[in-house]
């Protein structure tokens, strides 16, 4: 029993040392995120660095924006990371968040078959380019999953004044989106991915990016705390810690060096 | 295949720790299940009281139901916005052990009873005649039908070991917390990483061999 508590207190110890500031009372944050900055591995790259200099232990559930906010809704986590700005301005205002920032951004893409049948290569406009695929019939993967991405692509479909559900060659595939570039892979498909994701997921797969540019693909990322008017119970002064370091120079800084490949994966707002 | 067997075998401390929480989770929503569920099973394997039939049957009817229905309504429970909420369960590793345990509870309750009805009749009859109290009776029940009580605990360890739907959605597939050996699994194969996973799959296969020779080597044997 002794060993024991000597056992813990020296651990205690140690970790009081290796923290700069005091431990926080409530050390767990849940974060609600997007699959991108997950599997993109930004968040795998970032986080240890918070955990280290705040004492707070993050638990990340990726599952797409529309998911995230929801679970926000519900005061199942504390802080959501989020892509997709219209639902993040109803998410605050219904009083669900407390404050909101912006924290990166990076923009969309189209990838499809090298082959590229329905001869999309060099549009200018994601608009053009949804109406060529369309028209040629070519099977699309959508994430169908409420996710940041899946709204942009809805918007664009709706920009290009097509309505695509139900279509033989349109198939929503209700999954994450590097589940979905492996699909499209396997399918010869086409399939709108956000950059981050692409670059984690471009050695595995034989597609390519076919279309991109557009201003209408700009992917701007926000992070929201959950209002703890709502849930007196979420980690408040946790998920405010994350923001400010997530926006704040040492969190801003990681994000620009981030890079797969050589590759840039998002960037800072000036 | 050659990295899977690598990952195990070099010790790697993830892949070890995820083996670990699983069977983790494993034991405790096992135990929690027995609890209920033992008792459950004996008094619907016994006696000759008005409903039972009925109830055997919804009992069994719950042990086939799929587990992502077992985690929806345990979701909605525990869901901070749910009547349970209070407890913080959503996303913990306790939350995937009490809804593992919802899994597991119909299992045991649904094998402990199918197994007391394979006793013979006299036994009980037997126990009457020489006089043994309410206790005595369910004590020498228990002792007589311990195979039974086994192959009730195998059969939920097993079920919930190999669950994803419970585990996915009441845990979130937390790094470090609640991936268990069957949401990484999934989250693998969607990374198209597929070593982990194969990895991960050898250890279950292993754990569902482990539970069906225990099974097997505990079945009655006719002469």
């Amino acid at each position: 029993m002794k060993r024991l508590v000597a056992c813990i207190l020296s651990l205690a110890l140690t970790a009081a040392a290796f923290a700069q500031s005091p431990a926080p009372t409530n050390p767990r944050i849940r974060l609600a995120t997007t699959t991108s900055t997950e599997q993109s591995g930004l968040l795998a790259y970032m986080l240890p660095s918070f955990e280290k200099s705040t004492g707070y232990r993050v638990e990340v559930v990726a599952v797409g924006t529309g998911a995230s906010l929801k679970i926000g809704e519900k005061g199942d986590c504390d802080v959501v990371l989020v892509h997709a700005r219209a639902l993040e301005d109803a998410f605050m205002a219904a009083r669900f968040g407390a404050d909101r920032r912006d924290v990166m951004y990076n923009d969309f893409i189209i990838l499809g078959p090298v082959a590229d049948p329905a001869a999309i290569a060099g549009t200018k406009t994601a608009v053009d380019a949804f109406r060529l695929l369309a028209s040629a019939g070519s099977v699309f993967i959508s994430r169908g999953d409420n996710s940041g991405t899946n709204v942009k692509e809805l918007d664009t479909w709706k920009a290009a004044g097509l309505k695509p559900a139900g279509s033989p060659w349109y198939k929503e595939a209700g999954q994450g989106m590097s589940q979905v570039i492996l699909m499209a892979d396997q399918l010869a498909a086409y399939t709108l991915s956000d950059r981050a994701t692409w670059l984690a997921m471009k050695d595995k797969s034989s597609l390519k990016i076919l279309s991109q540019g557009d201003p209408l693909l700009f992917n701007p990322y926000g992070i929201i705390t959950v209002n703890p008017a709502k849930w007196p119970s979420s980690n408040y002064p946790g998920a405010r810690a994350l923001m400010n370091f997530m926006t704040g120079p040492a969190g801003q800084a990681l994000i620009a060096a981030y890079k797969i490949a050589g590759e840039q994966c998002f960037y800072l707002y000036k | 295949m050659k990295e899977a067997f690598v990952l195990l075998a070099g010790g790697d401390p993830e892949t070890w720790g995820i083996v670990g929480r699983s069977l983790r989770f494993s034991f405790f929503s096992t135990v929690f299940a027995l609890v209920p569920g033992i008792p459950a099973g004996l008094a619907l394997g016994q006696g000759l009281w008005k409903g039972r039939r009925t109830l055997v049957a919804v009992v069994n009817a719950f042990m086939a139901l799929p587990t992502v229905v077992i985690g929806l309504f345990v979701y909605s429970l525990i869901s901070r916005s749910g009547p349970l909420g209070f407890l913080g369960l959503m996303y913990s590793p306790a939350g995937v052990i009490f809804g593992q345990a919802f899994l597991a509870f119909p299992i045991v309750a649904s094998v402990t009873q199918g197994g007391l009805a394979k006793l013979d009749p006299r036994f009980r009859e037997t126990l009457v005649t020489l006089g043994a109290g309410p206790w005595r009776r369910l004590f020498a029940t228990l002792i007589e039908a311990r195979a039974v009580l086994v192959a009730a605990i195998v059969t939920a360890f097993g079920r919930v070991t190999g669950e994803v739907g419970v585990s996915m959605m009441l845990g979130g597939n937390i790094r470090f917390s609640t991936r268990t050996m069957t949401t990484a699994i999934a989250l693998d194969a969607g990374k198209g990483e597929f070593e982990r996973a194969v990895s991960l799959g050898l250890v279950l296969l292993v754990i569902a061999l482990g539970v069906n020779l225990a099974l097997h080597a505990l079945a009655p044997r006719e002469n």
